[in-house]
């Protein structure tokens, strides 16, 4: 199995960027995806540092993919994603039909945003050029499985496997709303959160995590325990969403999982409020957690 | 340019009353998990939409079959089904979110139109593009959260049709990229048509307050003598750096006749009227009420303002009994 580090949800000052990626090209992954997911305002590193990061890290032999914008709503948005897609020599991954239509059929991968549940969508994607499918995080486990097995040639599954879940998508800024900001006058407030805000329940209990535009579950959704069921699925590759604390021993546990190498390194506990989650797995509520 | 006029039925009541009070389109799904309103007590089966049909057509309304949702292997077949049935009830057009749906209903039923379901999520005219050069998608409703402006811009790229919500409850997040639901209950609207499952949902009178529950996870609380909403769980109110508030939205509906002079000019072609859920009584007022908005704005054009007593009667039809703009006007922006 491969292991792949998911695109940088958050806004990390630059610095940090630069060194989370520097830190990757010594780590054990196959495969990191840049660029940004979830709003197009920020400016995570700039537009020179992004070609030397992933020069950079194919150096290490990583396989390099080009993220690119879940919810496009503007004009700018649609150039931006268009320049992505021309310039990724069809590394580039769809979160949204835009990019799969810009696209004309050059290889791509179909990412977590689209929404294909079933086996007729995902031939389709295939038949655009998908070469690898980013499974919705809604989908149990069993779901994936069906489709793994009629899958076309070829064809890669990924599986969101640790962090924070990716759950919902606004044209409202949650960060700055919180804050009583004005999007279009957000300060870009949300760099003061590396990892987003945890929204509670009124009982104190860690539910979601406010990131800019998209919502997330407080809960690190963390299939760790159950790299063996993934593999009997048929997925090809684990996604680990970047989170500021703790990735590197994240990674180095996925390794031996996946390796199966018998190291019996404790995973660490959830240094984010919300502990652990695996309950879309089993087709239940994504917040609960297996026992 | 009149706009049309697309009103929910969730009954067949509903559908006579909202054709009987101006609808020019009606739309309606069938019982079961494949469509995005699958409450209990709600819906067609075949003799309904069948009588729903002859209803409206003889009226001169043309009634829609909403399948939004996203079939899983396991319920593909009981999708397939409901388009062959409403292929052969002859309804005006199959509202589909699925890609892979599309794809069989293209080849199967080509001279049946197919419009795009707000549960797609195309809120960009390439999207949609997308969905018309593979699909022959001939019409595209919107999303809750592009603005006017936007929807003009939008408009502008793309030789499909536009329907927008003017009225009904709000979805603060693009429809069809929310799994807020399945994370708290285990159903989405994608998967099973439903938001924040009544099935979840547990009532308590406690010291503090009446409080609401989705599957235990505290949504609200509510002061004595304060009015309590439904917890659809992006109304509720949650901490966030210590201040509790709705972090996510208000409980609140939209109400776009403040706009609908802008939107008529912008090219849209329909307005859609959100709430299958509702009364026939609820949705006949409402279909009334937009009716007479539509014709009023049609007459006076740009310098049309909607009425101060139909934006109150609407309000008292609304959920929270107050309005917004939504993402069409945007103070937050």
């Amino acid at each position: 199995m491969k292991l792949a580090v998911g695109p940088l949800l958050y806004l990390w000052d630059r610095g940090t960027a630069l060194d989370f990626y520097a830190e990757l090209c010594d780590a054990p992954v196959d495969i990191v995806y840049l660029g940004e997911v979830v709003c197009s305002k920020r400016r995570v590193l700039q537009k020179d540092d992004w070609p030397l990061v992933a020069c950079a890290l194919e150096a290490a032999g990583k396989e390099v993919v080009w993220s690119t914008l879940a919810l496009i709503e503007a004009e700018s948005e649609l150039a931006t994603m268009a320049r992505i897609v021309d310039g990724s020599a069809g590394h580039f991954e769809a979160n949204d039909m835009a990019a799969v239509q810009h696209g004309a059929g050059s290889p791509f991968v179909a990412g977590p945003h689209l929404n294909v549940y079933n086996e007729a969508t995902l031939r389709l994607m295939v038949e655009h050029g998908a070469r690898r499918w980013v499974a919705p995080v809604e989908l149990p486990l069993t779901t994936i499985a069906t489709l793994g097995k009629s899958r076309p040639p070829g064809l890669e599954i990924e599986v969101f496997a640790y962090g924070r879940l990716p759950l919902a998508f606004s044209a409202r800024c949650f960060t700055a709303r919180s804050q009583n900001r004005p999007k279009d006058d957000c300060g870009f407030i949300c760099r003061e959160y590396p990892d987003g805000i945890t929204l509670y329940s009124r009982e104190d209990q860690p539910f979601l995590t406010l990131n800019g535009i998209q919502t997330q579950s407080a809960a690190v959704q963390n299939l760790w325990s159950h790299v063996d069921e993934l593999r009997a699925a048929g997925v090809d590759i684990l996604r680990l969403s970047p989170q500021s604390q703790d990735f590197a021993a994240v990674i180095r546990a996925f390794r031996d999982a996946t390796d199966a190498t018998g190291a019996t390194t404790p995973f660490p506990e959830s240094a984010l409020p919300g502990g652990y989650c695996d309950g879309y797995l089993r087709g239940e509520a994504g917040i609960d957690r297996a026992v | 340019m009149t706009l049309e006029l697309v009103c929910p039925a969730g009954t067949l009541p509903a559908l006579r009353a909202a054709v009987d009070n101006g609808a020019d389109s009606v739309y309606i799904g069938f019982r079961g998990a494949t469509n995005a309103r699958n409450f209990p007590g709600l819906n067609f089966d075949a003799s309904e939409a069948a009588a729903g049909v002859a209803y409206a057509h003889e009226r001169g309304a043309r009634v829609f079959v909403a399948l939004n949702i996203y079939p899983s292997p396991a319920t593909w077949e009981t999708a397939t089904d409901t388009i062959d049935r409403a292929a052969r009830l002859g309804v005006d057009a199959l509202i589909l979110a699925d890609p892979g749906l599309m794809r069989f209903a293209a080849d199967r039923y080509p001279n049946l139109r197919l419009h795009l379901s707000v549960q797609s999520s195309a809120t960009n005219w390439r999207a949609i593009e997308f969905y018309r050069q593979e699909f022959g998608v001939q019409r595209a409703v919107l999303p809750r959260v592009l603005s006017a402006t936007q929807v003009a811009r939008l408009i502008k790229r793309t030789s499909v049709e536009i329907e927008v919500f003017g009225f009904g409850s709000l979805c603060v997040m693009a429809e069809g990229r929310c799994a807020l639901s399945s994370f708290a209950t285990g159903h989405s609207p994608n998967t099973q048509g439903v938001c924040s499952p009544a099935h979840a949902v547990r009532w308590e009178e406690t010291p503090a307050g009446r409080q609401s529950r989705l599957n235990d996870i505290l949504i609200d609380r509510y002061a004595p003598g304060e009015a309590a909403g439904y917890p659809t769980l992006c109304k509720g109110r949650f901490r966030v750096n210590d201040i509790v508030f709705h972090a996510l939205e208000e409980p609140t509906s939209l109400n776009a006749l403040g706009v609908l002079p802008t939107l008529a000019a912008s090219g849209v072609k329909a307005i859609k009227v959100e709430g299958r859920q509702r009364s026939p009584d609820d949705v006949g007022q409402v279909t009334r009420l937009l009716r007479r908005a539509l014709d009023l704005c049609d007459d006076a054009a740009a310098e049309w303002t909607p009425p101060v007593e139909m934006i109150g009667e609407l309000d008292a039809l609304a959920e929270g009994r107050t309005h917004t703009l939504g993402a069409y006007h945007r103070p937050w922006q």
